[in-house]
């Protein structure tokens, strides 16, 4: 019994396989939070995001095109995988996030619900 | 019994294998040895190189640059990659706040040095998906070829 599921597992999932961490530049304005991330090598294809509760994942597989019989000779990118996950706080909108990928640099912006966003109170004089 | 401990992936054996691959991952103690030019881990932009019979491939992991800001010169069996990435993330207003600043912004400039059959007059470089590739042809001299038999 315990047998069976070993050879199950013996193939790693997605998720386990060992991956590069991506480098992230995130910011925060009134009205959202941008997240820069860079992933060269990533065509959009490859990429993929989830939102799973209030975590954000990002994972991107490297496809670069290579030319046929090419033996490496030395690398410093030796996984061909990147992810990266976040935790997302309850005042953004995860229905509302805008992803663009562009040479290599995704953008994801992740707007605040509409109560959530800053609002100027008035003061009345009495 | 003692095998399964050993293969079970959340074994401490296993967990001590991640371990160990995520230190040479971070530390480059591939165990191989590095060229005289070779920078400490985390340099901008990370290279591969590659060979086949015609030509040295070179992979710059350069993501987010415009190519007309990229460089690449071969000089003297040295080629040389030049650039610069400019920050893009409305910093500098008060407005923003920043949690995160990891990713590399300035000038760059990494160097790899070739082989002597390498022919300095066949470089072709190609920008896709934010990797610089960069194909060195060899000269034909050195190139395998086939003899025929008379």
């Amino acid at each position: 019994m315990n047998e069976v599921q070993q050879v199950t597992k013996d193939e790693p999932r997605p998720s386990e396989q060992p991956a590069l961490l991506p480098r992230v530049d995130v910011s925060e304005d009134a009205s959202g939070i941008t997240l820069l991330a860079d992933l060269p090598g990533v065509p959009k294809d490859k990429l993929e995001l989830k939102v799973e509760g209030d975590m954000l994942q990002i994972e991107g597989e490297i496809a670069p095109e290579t030319p046929e019989n090419l033996e490496a000779m030395y690398a410093e990118v030796q996984v061909s995988r990147y992810r990266r996950a976040f935790t997302l706080s309850p005042e953004l909108d995860t229905s509302r996030i805008d992803a663009q990928l562009r040479d290599g640099v995704l953008t994801l912006r992740i707007p605040k619900h509409e109560h959530a966003q800053p609002k100027r109170i008035e003061v009345k004089v009495g | 019994m003692f095998e399964s401990l050993l293969t079970t992936p959340g074994s401490l054996f296993a967990e001590f294998d991640r371990l160990q691959r995520e230190m040479q991952q971070a530390f480059g103690l591939s165990g191989r040895p590095g060229s005289i030019r070779a920078v400490a881990s985390g340099a901008f932009p990370a290279i591969n190189i590659g060979s086949t019979p015609a030509a040295v491939e070179i992979y710059a992991f350069a993501p987010g640059i415009d190519p007309s800001k990229l460089d690449v010169q071969v000089d003297r069996g040295v080629l040389t990659i030049t650039g610069e990435r400019v920050r893009s993330n409305g910093e500098g207003n008060e407005n923003v706040s920043v949690y995160a600043r990891e990713r590399f912004n300035g000038r760059f400039k990494r160097t790899v040095s070739l082989s002597d059959d390498v022919d300095p007059d066949k470089v072709s470089a190609r920008y896709r998906d934010g990797v610089l590739r960069i194909t060195v042809g060899r000269r034909e001299a050195t190139q395998p070829k086939r003899i025929t038999i008379q």
